[in-house]
């Protein structure tokens, strides 16, 4: 059992980055129809920068995905309070609410968006996009911080309160420094579930105003190159290094100074 | 320094009443427990006191103010909780300086009271650790030093040492009580913990079922229970029922128990309480009450024994006995034991 630990986890290591690091290895090599021998080039991060569609659309993606975290995270963070620290009408339920958006399929909330953005009038395009993703991202985050907030104990508030801080005031000088990392965590979470995102995205967007996962589906419909594996590899290196940022300074799950 | 009133004070949840109408004293510099089990509302009383819960009735008044609309935060009490409640981001120093800074002392001035609470909970050179880095009694002396630092009118005491072990507890009992009595400061201290309770306080509230059924000061409320329950959560108590008869009161038996107590008028119920300790096994005859009783457990606690006891009819007795000669009777024999008129309380049920 001891030898076999190690040996699974390999292999799980192995089945989730070797298509990556494929798919990387493919955007420097020369071919147009990824044919082997490997000869290394750049040219298709020359073509790329040249591709204003696909830069466009990549930085939609970035600019959507950066409001939504912002946004969702403020929102989702002051539900999360609600949800943790008061008590009112509903509140059970509200937080059952949550979770079934999590797992109601992608296609079915793209659709009942679609149509209901039709009939009021909101219609597709950034804005569209906008409320689909904060609305999406918000169930993660109130999850995230909500458990941040479990390992925050309620009187270090009331031991502020007691020494003259407001509710107001013990909320930002005790909780908030504890919930910090789960807050950046849960922003992290927003910026992903945004940037990740196709379904929705593909019906909101309209042809001036796209994201870049649904520009290359359209791309790869007309014909496949390499200049896909180029923005792919930047994206996620982009993203890899914010996460690894993350991890290092903020150290998620590092509860232990949390009485 | 100040006296803190409790005037017909009433706190229900849903229709759970937890407080029904106390109205009570807390003099100036006085040690007050509120004692009493799980559920008994001693928790709220204290919280009530402190501004987190709004009475539903009833005014609060620290000094001579009324202080019944004021949030806790605009009361100036000091507080120390059961989880020490130290915040884990902040030094030992800036913890202390918390309450500074919200009344706005700030820098060097701030450095010098710090300095001073630090000292006063023999904490100096502690300062810029973080709480994590401290022992579970070290946090909670600095609890106590960041309660103190900003001068309190009273300092409220939820059940503060429950989460020491008993060594801690103890040295943190007496340096609560030193640091009380130098700083002359009013306080109420919530515990569950009655010995705790009678070491620490000049006067111990018991509360049962939302209210307060007995104040006083410890040897009082210890001596003289006025209820049964008093004299059963407080202590151990054997308890002995019969009706008056005579200005003594017979017992089913037919025993006559004579009390120095103000008994109701003849012909009525009345229940007895004697604390064991006060029982003794008489060796002769004696001209206190006495009752015949058949040992059934004897337990060794050392300095201590104690004596699980049964009455002919069946009435369960204790007794405990200093343990001067070792265990000399054991489980079965049958003795005679005695004491005084004085030492048997009536109380109400």
């Amino acid at each position: 059992m001891k030898t076999l630990g190690p040996i699974y986890l390999i292999a799980i290591l192995i089945f989730l980055y070797t298509p990556i690091l494929v798919m990387m290895a493919m955007g420097f090599n020369a071919s147009p129809l990824y044919e082997l021998p490997f000869h290394f080039s750049l040219q298709w991060y020359d073509a790329l920068w040249d591709n204003s569609i696909l830069l466009t659309a990549g930085l939609n993606s970035l600019v959507i995905a950066g409001i939504t975290a912002v946004l969702a995270t403020a929102l989702g963070t002051m539900a999360s309070v609600a949800l943790s620290r008061r008590t009112f009408r509903g509140r059970s339920l509200l937080q059952l609410m949550l979770l079934p958006p999590i797992a109601i399929p992608w296609l079915i909330t793209g659709t009942a968006m679609l149509i209901f953005f039709y009939w009021t009038g909101i219609g597709r395009g950034m804005h569209a996009l906008l409320i689909g993703h904060v609305a999406l991202a918000i169930p993660y985050v109130v999850l995230v911080v909500g458990t941040g907030f479990k390992t925050i104990r309620a009187d270090l508030e009331e031991a502020a309160m007691s020494l003259g801080s407001t509710p107001v005031h013990a909320f930002f000088s005790v909780t908030l420094p504890l919930l910090y990392p789960s807050i950046l965590g849960a922003a992290l979470f927003a910026f992903a579930v945004s940037l990740d995102q196709f379904v929705i995205s593909y019906f909101l967007a309209t042809p001036g105003y796209t994201t870049l996962p649904v520009q290359i589906y359209s791309s790869i419909r007309k014909g496949f190159t390499p200049e896909i594996n180029a923005i792919s590899t930047v994206l996620l290196l982009g993203s890899m290094t914010i996460i690894l940022i993350f991890a290092r300074f903020a150290k998620p799950g590092d509860t232990s100074d949390k009485r | 320094m100040t006296n803190v009133k409790v005037n017909s004070v009433a706190k229900t949840y849903g229709t759970t009443p937890v407080l029904s109408d106390i109205t009570t004293e807390f003099p100036e510099g006085s040690f007050t427990s509120l004692l009493g089990p799980s559920g008994s509302g001693k928790t709220t009383l204290l919280r009530i006191i402190a501004g987190f819960i709004k009475p539903d009735q009833g005014v609060i008044t620290i000094g001579n103010n009324d202080v019944t609309g004021i949030p806790v935060w605009g009361r100036n009490i000091g507080m120390m909780f059961q989880s020490y409640a130290l915040f884990p981001h902040m030094t030992i120093a800036q913890n202390v300086a918390f309450g500074l800074e919200r009344r706005g002392i700030k820098g060097a001035a701030a450095r010098k009271e710090v300095d001073r609470a630090l000292e006063m909970v023999h904490l100096p050179g502690f300062a810029d650790r973080m709480p994590k880095q401290l022992s579970g009694g070290q946090q909670q002396r600095v609890a106590l030093a960041r309660a103190m630092v900003i001068k309190p009118s009273v300092l409220l005491l939820d059940e503060p040492l429950s989460a020491l072990d008993r060594r801690l507890r103890q040295e943190m009992q007496v340096e609560l009580l030193r640091i009380q009595r130098e700083s002359g400061l009013t306080t109420i201290f919530v515990t569950h913990d009655q010995e705790e309770a009678l070491t620490l306080s000049d006067k111990v509230a018991i509360l049962d079922k939302g209210r307060i059924v007995q104040i006083g000061e410890p040897e009082t409320v210890y001596e003289r229970p006025l209820t049964r329950f008093a004299a059963e959560f407080l202590g151990d108590s054997n308890f002995l029922t019969g009706t008056v008869e005579n200005g003594a009161v017979r017992l089913a038996d037919g025993t006559m128990v004579r009390t120095t107590g103000t008994l109701p008028s003849g012909g009525s119920n009345v229940t007895l309480a004697v604390r064991p300790e006060k029982m003794s096994i008489a060796s002769g005859p004696t001209d206190g009450n006495s009752l015949t009783a058949r040992i059934t457990t004897v337990i060794y606690a050392g300095p201590v024994l104690s004596y699980l006891l049964e009455t002919a009819d069946g009435l369960p007795l204790k007794l405990f006995a200093q343990n001067r000669d070792g265990k000399v009777l054991s489980d079965g024999d049958t003795i005679s034991l005695t004491w005084a008129a004085e030492h048997t309380v009536p109380v109400a049920d």
